[in-house]
């Protein structure tokens, strides 16, 4: 267990600070399931990120994460106990906040560039303003020649671009992504996870980037949040030491990112085992 | 470890691949005219058969009428007018209803589609009423609209509207019920106010779904409108067929229905074009894409 004070600290998880980025305090959330049961998606779920932390969060499908999200945004709320973000309550959907979907959730209608601008737009900035920093913004993303076409004349990787962008553009201090590069091959992956270290590290927003992918989390990550199945919990929380700037088409062969990973999925492997079994169970 | 590259002749490739390019247009464009050409030749043939048939007593051109006949009777509607005014009034007058109870039909029909889409309480509550309300034949209002509004324009408008307006909400509040989750949630987080989202995400894609209704209900409006005139007006293609009938005149039905398709057709033109410039954004069928 050297290994744990080396790289792969393991935390004990407290009571969140009053000053943290995202605060989730001891929270309960059920849905009320169309049969009219009770289903219980997380319980006594607590998790802090601190201002300009990248907090990543991997656990067996099912188990919480885009629910532990929509909590943040406000699109959720906890049964019991409760959700801070910036020190305050979350009352409405915060205007601090992007997110960037699992699924595409692009503006099919319309073009690059009038996605790109839709946040300002929706926050009231002139429409030369909004337009000019859109520009910029799709420029950053490497898609300059691509503004007037439409989502669906692009790949899969370029619409992802997009979304970011869309999100980008908008400056949000606090930053969910959930699983947003799991459906891109891994050449892409690596050169958009650079450019979300690279975007981060210059607006110095708070992360929560869910993943399915262990090493991913860890190439990434200031701290790894283990949650276990359904309903999920944190079950621990590493955190991650390797040193920044990463690089993430070299990370993957560093003798320090292997053994971390190896211990985070020494814990992660019982939790996916459990919920591969209850998934064969209930027939989900 | 060695790479292997390909080795072959590019230059070679290129041509085979402009010439394979060739031959399929080719191929394309010859089953384009077999198309027309078969369908002009089913046209050519039907009216030939049917023109032959009348001439030696198979049909029974009282009844059946022949296509000489409609158009004799068309060239003389054209050219000496009808017994009601002159050809183009009656056209007129039926579009000016058709058209009249078309839009206010289908902007009530999307406003309502819309408003209850959004607002589950309205929709639980109003949904028993639409459906008794649907369930009404309609053509039978006619007659209540000609009592309530009298032989003029308003009760074919009247009619019309009815006609379209449950067409049309249907199709737009299924249209905002399927609007996609993500989307509006994406559209919230970047910052939208509830009305920028109807405006911005809702109407746009449920625009796919209500530009369908509007393709059915201009049919549905123009049966409105012919219905009510044909249950009583003092003019319009509906009252000429209804004087047709009664003077035992096939070939006057057959023209005035020929009249109404052709109006029909070139409306339903103009609102395919109107549609492919709303959505240009869809994506092109498979079998579109590239020619
Ligand atoms: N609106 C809802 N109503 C009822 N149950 C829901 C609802 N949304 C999610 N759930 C349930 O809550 C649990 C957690 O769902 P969630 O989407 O957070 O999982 P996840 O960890 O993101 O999974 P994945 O990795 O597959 O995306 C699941 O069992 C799901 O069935
Ligand atoms: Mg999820």
């Amino acid at each position: 267990m050297q290994l744990q004070t080396m790289a792969a600290e393991k935390l004990s998880p407290a009571a969140p600070p009053a000053d943290a980025a995202i605060a989730i305090d001891d929270v309960t959330l059920r849905f009320v399931t169309p049969d009219g049961h009770m289903m219980t998606a997380i319980r006594d779920f607590t998790m802090t990120v601190a201002r300009g932390e990248f907090a990543c969060v991997v656990g067996p499908t099912g188990c919480g994460k885009s629910t532990t999200l929509n909590l943040v945004t406000g699109l959720l709320r906890p049964t019991t106990g409760n959700v801070r973000v910036m020190g305050n309550p979350v009352t409405e959907i915060s205007r601090d906040i992007g997110f960037v979907f699992q699924a595409d959730a692009l503006f099919p209608w319309r073009s690059v560039i009038d996605n790109v601008a839709a946040g300002p737009l929706y926050r009231g900035t002139p429409k030369a303003q909004a337009y000019d920093r859109a520009r910029d913004w799709i420029a950053r993303v490497g898609l300059a020649r691509f503004e007037k076409h439409y989502p669906h004349q692009l790949s899969g990787g370029m619409r992802k671009r997009v979304a970011l962008a869309q999100t980008f553009i908008n400056q949000p201090k606090i930053l969910l992504m959930d699983e947003p590069f799991s459906a891109l091959d891994m050449q892409t992956r690596t050169a958009m996870q650079d450019e979300l270290l690279g975007l981060w590290s210059e607006l110095k927003s708070s992360v929560v980037f869910v993943t399915h992918d262990l090493e991913e989390a860890v190439a990434l990550a200031d701290k790894v949040y283990v949650l276990t199945a359904g309903p999920g919990t944190v079950k621990s929380v590493y955190r991650i030491d390797l040193p920044r700037p990463r690089v993430m088409a070299d990370i993957r062969y560093d003798q320090k990112f292997i053994e971390i990973a190896k211990v985070i999925w020494n814990d992660l492997r019982e939790e996916v085992q459990l919920g591969q079994s209850r998934g064969l169970q209930t027939g989900h | 470890m060695t790479a292997i590259s390909p080795a072959s002749d590019q230059a070679a490739r290129a041509t085979s691949i402009v010439a394979a390019e060739a031959r399929a247009r080719a191929r394309l464009r010859r089953r384009h005219a077999l198309v027309i050409g078969l369908r002009l030749a089913i046209l050519i043939v039907f009216l030939a058969l049917w023109e032959l048939g009348a001439d030696y007593g198979v049909i029974d051109p009282f009844f059946f009428s022949s296509p000489s006949g409609i158009w004799e009777q068309i060239w003389s509607w054209v050219t000496e007018g009808t017994s009601q005014g002159p050809l183009w009034l009656q056209i007129y007058v039926t579009l000016e209803e058709t058209f009249l109870g078309f839009a206010i039909g289908a902007v009530g029909g999307i406003a309502a589609g819309i408003v209850l889409g959004r607002n589950k309480l309205l929709a639980d509550v109003f949904s028993i009423y639409i459906k008794i309300a649907n369930s009404v034949p309609r053509v039978v209002l006619g007659s209540v609209f000609i009592i309530a509004l009298g032989l003029g324009m308003a009760s074919k408008v009247a009619l019309a509207v009815v006609m379209v307006f449950f067409v049309v909400f249907a199709n737009a509040f299924q249209g905002v019920r399927e609007a996609d989750r993500a989307m509006i949630a994406n559209a919230q987080i970047l910052g939208a106010s509830p009305y920028q989202i109807t405006a911005t995400v809702i109407i746009p894609s449920a625009m796919s779904w209500i530009l369908a209704s509007l393709h059915v209900s201009f049919g549905f409006a123009l049966v409105g409108a012919v219905v009510g005139e044909f249950l009583g007006a003092k003019q319009g293609m509906g009252l000429l067929i209804s004087t047709a009938q009664g003077a035992f005149n096939a070939n006057g039905v057959f023209a005035a229905m020929i009249i109404l398709a052709v109006m029909a057709l070139v409306v339903e033109f103009i609102i395919t074009r109107f549609e492919n410039y709303v959505v240009k954004w869809r994506p092109a069928p498979f079998n579109e894409q590239g020619t």
